[in-house]
């Protein structure tokens, strides 16, 4: 650290599906001004877009729901963005890599999301903190 | 996401423009998944696709499934950020891409 003062952004949005053009967008124009390429962006909005998905289908019981807390920052030439739900705890880290391999037949639609996102981000980090997931995802921002 | 689809002689041609996300997914599963009677090839047309995320996946790897059961389907014109989900994914194994 320089001591660069870190802005840290945040959403605070129910966690329901229809929220996710909103967090895409946002962040998605964040890293644009910031000069970010398109193709890292793109990895970067599948891979929000499978984790916030999770959230809002599995993470609270239907018929109570509940809030994401989503903060985004860049630091050091990296952009993290950190989802924070109070649902059922649940590590996707944990979830077993499909076999890639496998034919068409064989595959079972879907369990690709996680994998997208280890593949798409350098890091990924799970905590279950103060009856909160925490959930970080990193990725270096390589300027053309 | 704009779906163009037209069907001729047991050929039909699916244009797909936009995103392919959580959101629009299930409009193409709709769209094609009751349509696919007597199909013998199935051609879609990825020029004007921005995005495909897992749920896009999802619904691809449904109907190739369904079309190697009755003929076959065919990916052209695929971009370089759609290639790198299909490359990440082994998609590349099991689609017919042109």
């Amino acid at each position: 650290m320089d001591g660069e003062r870190i802005k840290l952004n945040e959403i605070i949005v129910p966690a329901a599906v229809e929220k996710y053009d909103e967090i895409n967008d946002r962040v998605s124009d964040f890293l644009r001004e910031n000069g970010c390429p398109e193709n890292i962006i793109i990895r970067i909005a599948i891979s929000i877009e499978e984790i916030f998905v999770n959230i809002a289908h599995y993470s609270y019981p239907t018929d109570r729901g509940g809030m994401a807390h989503i903060f985004y920052w860049l630091a050091d030439g990296n952009f993290s963005i950190r989802f924070e739900d109070e649902g059922i705890p649940y590590d996707p880290l944990k979830k077993p890599d499909p076999d890639i391999t496998l034919t068409a037949d064989e595959r079972s639609v879907g369990g690709l999301g996680i994998y997208m996102v280890k593949k798409n981000m350098d890091d990924v980090l799970y905590s279950y903190e103060n009856g909160k997931n925490k959930l970080t995802l990193v990725k270096k921002i390589v300027k053309p | 996401m704009t779906i163009t689809k037209t069907l001729e002689n047991g050929t039909m041609n699916v244009a797909i423009e936009g995103r392919l996300d959580t959101v629009t997914a299930p409009d193409l599963e709709k769209e094609l998944s009751g349509a696919l009677d007597g199909v013998k090839e199935l051609n879609f047309d990825f020029k004007e696709l921005s995005y495909i995320s897992s749920a896009g996946l999802r619904v691809i790897l449904s109907l190739q499934k369904v079309m190697n059961k009755q003929g076959k389907m065919v990916i052209r014109n695929v971009n370089d950020s759609t290639m790198e989900v299909f490359e990440v994914t082994g998609f590349v194994d099991i689609l017919t891409i042109e």
